[in-house]
């Protein structure tokens, strides 16, 4: 390949993506660090108390995105499901199954979140409604995905079942979201829409959207450092983890 | 491809006609759920009636889960399975095939016995109607998604509770869709609605299943 034309399947060999991914971990975690440290103390001590949820409102802060993360590392999943399902490449699998955890993880923080929110604002820990819900089935989905690749022993077949299902699970998300809204809802609308001006402060704003962006650093550093983990483990006989990884 | 299908198709039924304890099994399950419920949250008539339609939507839903497990199994464990996908019928005719029998050996029972439950729960007789259309065009998803869960779990471990996880989630549509048909029409809204959906349901995923359970087959089979 001349030098004129960008290799694009460069790091997607597991010998040059381990060492690339080593290299952005640290970055990745500071920022992390910073982020949520900054994205908290507005949210904590710079945004004014809302009017009608006093400081209840506050876990926002965490709970949309978390809740936007979860959803969007499954789509995420599904890309690298396509693209290792089409090119056959072996670290999308990888990066794949690195990813489940996280997304489950947010998922479930999201629920959590919305949990104690709850409470104080509709009186209820859980309401039959069809956010909740749907976010329920998300996390029941990752738990399946998780549940399907640790039960299958041979790493190939793994990848890609696990990448078929995801796919299917994508495809299914937007069927079940509208079945269920459909079917009730009650919680409030989407707190940012692209097409509408934020009904909410600037400040608010501006906290959440550092938040989220500290979460998406914090899991682009666990997800690396845990397909780092998943790649010497499934390459541990290969000739280059032998040269330079086992120091 | 036709006679493919057919084959895969009558060859199941034959299987299924020589041991009828399996999907006797399934409807029994789906009878013993179902009148499980009651003793449950006691028999006052009109809790029963609202119930009843949620109620007979899961026993389906939970009894033709029963059935998916052994769609492939006894095909793989005795290389019939590989037979099928080396032969030059697309395996996806002969999937479809078998998806087809599982309907017919475990859904269909589901959708001729629902109406004598929904008796002992008092649904009104033009309800239990709009159930059997419900389940009419639910219970043939339920067969076309569960295959899928079926051929992707196919060998495991733990492969029966594994699959309940994988496609439970799945079945959600159907199932808000069709129990949301019968209520409707127990509160005097017309189900059309729920039903179309449903329809639409049961178009997609009976066009795409075979195809993407073919490719969780093979996937299983390498």
């Amino acid at each position: 390949m001349s030098n004129s034309v960008i290799n694009w399947f460069k790091y997607a060999s597991p010998a040059t993506f381990y060492p690339l991914a080593g290299r952005l971990i640290p970055w990745f975690s500071g920022l992390a660090v910073l982020l949520i440290a900054w994205g908290l103390w507005i949210g904590l001590f710079v945004a004014p108390t809302d009017a009608q949820q006093s400081e209840g409102y506050r876990i926002i802060f965490v709970h949309v995105p978390a809740s936007w993360l979860s959803m969007f590392i499954y789509c995420v999943m599904a890309f690298w499901s396509a693209l290792g399902l089409a090119f056959n490449t072996r670290l999308s699998g990888m990066l794949t199954a690195a990813l489940a955890p996280t997304g489950a993880l947010f998922a479930f923080l999201s629920l959590w979140t919305g949990a104690l929110w709850g409470k104080p604002m509709w009186g209820a820990w859980w309401v039959w409604d069809a956010r909740l819900t749907s976010q329920l089935i998300l996390f029941f989905l990752y738990l399946g995905f998780i549940a399907l690749q640790s039960a299958i022993d041979d790493p190939r077949r793994a990848d890609r079942a696990g990448a078929l299902l995801a796919l299917v699970g994508v495809v299914n998300v937007p069927i079940i979201y509208f079945s269920v809204q459909w079917w009730n809802t009650l919680h409030q609308g989407a707190s940012v829409s692209l097409t509408k001006a934020p009904s909410m402060a600037h400040v608010m704003l501006e906290g959440m959207l550092i938040m989220a962006l500290g979460f998406w650093s914090y899991a682009i550093a666990v997800v690396l450092t845990r397909v780092r983990c998943i790649i010497l483990e499934r390459e541990l006989t290969s000739e280059w983890v032998k040269r330079n990884a086992v120091d | 491809m036709m006679t493919g299908f057919w084959t895969s198709m009558r060859r199941d039924l034959v299987l299924a006609t020589r041991h009828k304890s399996e999907w006797l099994t399934a409807l029994f399950f789906f009878v013993m759920v179902t009148n499980l419920l009651p003793l449950g949250v006691g028999p006052e008539v009109s809790l029963l009636r609202k119930i009843a339609p949620g109620v007979l939507w899961i026993g389906a839903l939970l009894s033709t889960l029963l059935g998916l497990q052994r769609l492939f199994s006894s095909d793989h464990a005795d290389g019939t399975l590989e037979q099928m996908a080396l032969s030059p019928v697309p395996l996806a005719w002969l999937v479809a095939g078998k998806m087809v029998t599982h309907w017919l050996v475990c859904g269909l029972p589901v959708v001729l016995m629902a109406p004598l439950l929904g008796l002992q729960f008092d649904l009104p007789s033009r309800s239990l109607g709009i159930l059997v259309l419900s389940l009419l065009l639910g219970t043939p998803i339920l067969s076309a998604v569960g295959a899928l869960g079926a051929a992707l779990t196919l060998g495991l471990r733990g492969g029966g509770a594994l699959l309940s996880l994988l496609i439970l989630p799945l079945y959600i549509p159907a199932l808000i869709f069709g129990a949301g048909a019968v209520e409707a029409d127990m509160a005097g809204i017309s189900p059309q609605g729920h039903l179309s959906l449903l329809g639409a349901l049961l178009v997609l995923s009976v066009f795409f299943s075979p195809w993407v359970t073919s490719l969780a087959l093979r996937i299983a089979l390498e």
